[in-house]
């Protein structure tokens, strides 16, 4: 038996709300690989997040013993002292700075008033060599690919002599041959006594790689395999992530279905930066009156790039393919004009791209249809208070007045808030990214219920969310998406957790 | 609960509050010279072009805390060009008042060009249009003054001089009288609307204040217009000046509070890519802000060569410090999204009382930039600590 290097004891950590983590054991032998795997909004990097002091102690309940003793981190810094260093799925590099001044970046080499290039350089050069990145320590961070750019963060975790090593979704961005070196290199510094925890979506990576495999669903513990001793395959893993059982927590609703109102063909998206990725993938879609379908897909799959450039070309550079609206081929070059196509998008981002927080729910209400409550440009303010107040009561929104700021509500009245400004554009097709995205059980389930309303009066509703429950308690049908790419179509009555999760991990 | 309203109301009109004390203080210290009829219309006419520029700035500054650093120099270029026109080229005067207005909205729009549809930072447009125009200031009056000393009719319309009033139709001694009816019907229209904006909203069960403090609201600005009426009436009646002012106030205003432009402005401020999302064009915000800027900047071009009967290539330096500042003290947030043009007008009062009390104090002219720089960063501080709840922005 190794020795245990790293033990979380029931972690409990409550954000405002909800309980991101409750009772959370983790225990980390000495120089093995664990996988941390579990769905979106498991919990997983909160755990991290506990782990390296993000979260600081006495923000969270439990405790972290560490190389034998209790840990009171309280910053980054103090969890890097003792040898956890944790490398976040988005790199955190300074594209302008060459890779040794990144790589020693608030842990300069030489003294307070001087830096040591030299040293800089030459250490810098050691550590590449040990990742095998054969690039000059002098190159600037944004002249090398990805994958690199991954290497030199973990050269980067190894210069602060990093002892156990934390990788968020390492493999997020990298193409097959990166993925496969980047494990290969982890494989060789867990011969040479490193500990790694790693987070990953990819279980055919985690098989590959791990000696032991937590799960984590809903905030728990839910069991740990081992290598060798337990069964490890894929769907034994994707048993583990979606065994809950879905309970009652979505309203019925009768079915009427009609003809085709939107559809999507050959759509592709390029990615505004950098031109030759393709984030949308040649997809084709469509959506019926009456019909609520879903887009099921992990993080970073395409869904909302998606809809945003449907929604009047909102995202991404020479987008190609057709869109057909009750049949016939529109163009929409515009937020207006996608608004004049009666097309509405819900964003998941409620507070950074749907509403003016410091604004009130009046005026945020009549934003999207200004024309609605205006007479040649002139606004007429009982109207616009009239219509404000009319959603206020018909999506239940809870406030003293409509006069109050956005910003001060919960995380669910925004929402409505968010969803009462597009319903007031009086659109025929909705796209809901992300609808429930932290709201609290009460909130999401009158959302479901205005959803079913939307669609009992013909309207169509695409709704994007990486909760799986969601996607197969309330679409009729479901489009499975990853990497910019549709892999599947299901309809509601044979989609279940496995059956889209195997989808994803397939097309992966 | 009392303590709480006692709050809020000193939340709400701070800047209103500030004016009354700081008046107050130096009618004090000046032994009353600063309620002098002379001296009260000369805060308008000495200000009237921070006014007017405010203005301008307010839709800059809404769009995000964006400033415009331009506007002294095109001032001075927009007023150097007009003066050249009338008394060199011998221009017509109405040709030449279109042609500065034109021009000072064409370098507008040019600046808002680069601004809305390139995305160059507006710092470094306008500063470069700062340097630039006043270059071409010196360009065109060769470095020299042109006096505008024989365009009566020009210097007289845009109130300039020591004549420059509305003349009276009564004939009364030491008194205005058209002044004192135009303040009275002033004041009279006000409290008019007032009552049936009122009465409308209870009519239809909106929510409203109580009647107390409605009817002493509405009372103390209807007395205060009366018995600014009644001390330029005392003087020599209504500066021409004020008329533009008011005109400039009455429109900007309207258009900010009660239009679909005006929202936009408020909107791209307050979450630029939520207003994206709208449907609304945020470049062309961006570039009417800056646009308008251009024009406005004209207008007060106009009415600094009258008020100073001439043009020098010196003239409106500091200017867009003085419009920046009074947008800031009145309440505009430097993240921008929210302010109003009457707020902004106050923050440019106060700004022209400080300036007047400390001159008939006799308060060396350093030391006053010393005061003014305080007064403006206080505003800010003020408005961003009472925001955030705390003073200090720890992590």
């Amino acid at each position: 038996m190794a020795k245990i290097l790293l033990e979380m004891r029931d972690i409990t950590k409550t954000f405002p709300g909800v309980k991101a983590l409750s009772n959370v054991n983790l225990k980390v032998e000495e120089g093995e690989i664990h996988a941390l795997v579990g769905e979106n909004g498991a919990g997983k990097s909160t755990l991290m997040n506990v782990l390296s002091g993000i979260y600081p102690y006495g923000s969270y309940e439990g405790d972290i013993v560490y190389d034998g003793e209790v840990c009171k981190f309280n910053k980054i810094k103090d969890s890097e002292a003792k040898g956890i260093v944790i490398i976040h799925q988005e790199l955190a590099l300074i594209p302008y700075m060459t890779i040794a001044e990144n790589m020693f970046l608030g842990n300069e080499r030489g003294s307070k008033f001087h830096i040591n290039w030299k040293e800089t350089n030459d250490l810098s050069a050691e550590y590449l060599k040990m990742v095998g990145l054969k690039e000059q320590p002098q190159v600037l961070i944004k002249d090398i690919g990805v994958g690199k750019q991954q290497l030199v963060e973990i050269a980067k975790a190894m210069a602060k002599k990093a002892r156990l090593l934390i990788l968020d979704e390492p493999t997020a961005s990298l193409n097959e041959d990166d993925s496969k070196s980047l494990l290969d290199l982890l494989l060789k510094f867990k011969k040479e006594g490193l500990t790694s925890i790693i987070i990953s979506h990819k279980l055919n990576e985690v098989s590959y790689v791990a000696d032991k495999i937590t799960v984590i669903r809903d905030g728990c513990t839910i069991e740990t395999l081992t290598k060798g001793v337990d069964d490890i395959s894929e769907n034994r893993i994707i048993k583990g992530m979606v065994g809950r059982e879905i309970e009652d927590r979505f309203p019925k609703r009768e079915k009427h279905i009609g003809d085709i109102k939107m559809e999507i063909k050959n759509w592709t998206v390029h990615h505004p930066v950098n031109f030759e990725r393709k984030v949308v993938d040649d997809v084709s879609i469509n959506v019926r009156k009456g019909e609520i379908i879903g887009i099921a897909g992990l993080m970073g799959a395409g869904r909302t790039e998606l809809a945003m450039s449907i929604f009047g070309k909102s995202y991404g550079e020479s987008i190609s393919g057709h869109i057909f609206i009750d049949g016939k081929e529109v163009h929409i070059h515009s937020v207006k004009d996608a608004i004049a196509h009666k097309l509405a998008y819900v964003t998941e981002d409620r507070k950074g791209n749907g509403l003016i927080l410091s604004n009130t729910i009046k005026i945020n209400n009549s934003l999207a249809n200004l024309k609605g409550i205006s007479k040649h440009s002139v606004i007429n303010r009982d109207e616009e208070y009239a219509a404000a107040v009319d959603y206020k009561q018909k999506l239940a929104i809870k406030c003293p007045t409509v006069e109050q700021n956005v910003g001060n509500l919960s995380g669910g009245n925004m929402q409505k808030v968010l969803l009462a400004k597009w319903m007031f554009t009086d659109p025929e097709i909705l796209i809901l990214d992300e609808p429930t995205r932290g709201i609290d059980v009460g909130a999401k389930y009158e959302i479901y219920l205005i959803m079913n309303q939307l669609v009992a009066e013909g309207k169509s509703v695409i709704m994007i969310s990486s909760e799986m429950p969601e996607i197969l308690g309330m679409c009729d049908r479901i489009y499975i998406m990853n990497e910019g790419k549709i892999v599947g179509e299901l309809d509601a009555s044979e989609a279940s957790q496995e059956v889209i999760m195997s989808h994803i991990i397939k097309a992966g | 609960m009392n303590k709480k309203k006692v709050l809020e109301f000193i939340k709400k009109y701070t800047m209103v509050i500030v004016l009354v004390l700081v008046f107050g203080m130096f009618a004090i210290t000046t032994k009353g010279d600063i309620l002098l009829p002379a001296n009260i219309s000369n805060i308008i006419s000495q200000n009237a072009y921070v006014f007017i520029l405010a203005t301008g700035m307010l839709l800059c500054i809404l769009t995000g805390g964006n400033i415009d650093l331009s506007v002294g120099s095109v001032v001075c270029f927009v007023g150097a060009v007009g003066a050249k026109l009338m008394v060199e080229a011998g221009f017509n005067m109405y040709l030449s008042i279109l042609i500065m207005l034109i021009t000072g909205t064409a370098i507008g729009a040019f600046q808002a060009f680069w601004i809305a549809y390139v995305r160059i930072p507006p710092f470094i447009v306008t500063l470069a249009g700062m340097l630039a125009f006043r270059g071409l200031s010196n360009v065109v009056l060769n470095g020299m003054t042109v006096s505008l000393r024989d365009q009566k009719e020009f210097v007289n319309l845009f109130g300039g001089g020591a004549n420059c009033y509305i003349s009276d139709i009564f004939g009364f001694e030491d008194i205005n009288g058209l002044c004192l009816i135009v303040g009275i019907t002033v004041a009279a229209l006000f409290v008019f609307f007032q009552f049936k904006n009122r009465v409308t909203k209870i009519k239809k069960n909106y929510e409203v204040e109580s009647a107390i403090s409605f009817w002493i609201k509405t009372g103390i600005i209807a007395v205060t217009i009366i018995a600014f009426a009644f001390k330029l009436a005392q003087n020599k009646g209504i500066p021409t000046v004020l008329i533009w002012v008011f005109i400039v106030i009455l429109f900007y205003g309207y258009i900010t509070s009660n239009t679909t432009v005006g929202r936009a402005f408020y909107a791209v401020g307050g979450n630029e890519k939520a207003t994206k999302l709208s449907g609304i064009n945020t470049n062309r915000v961006y570039f009417m802000a800056y646009t308008n800027m251009g024009f406005l900047s004209a207008l007060a071009a106009m009415v600094t060569i009258a008020r100073l009967t001439s043009a020098q290539p010196t003239y409106g330096q500091n200017y867009e410090m003085d419009a920046i500042a009074s947008c800031f003290i009145g309440g505009a947030s430097a993240y921008g999204g929210i302010g109003t043009v009457p707020g902004v007008i106050i923050g440019a009062i106060l700004m022209g009382v400080i300036n007047m009390g400390m001159s008939l104090m006799s308060v060396d002219a350093n030391w006053q930039k010393v005061v003014k720089g305080a007064v403006l960063l206080a505003a800010v501080v003020f408005d961003v600590v009472s925001k955030r709840g705390k003073l200090l922005a720890l992590d």
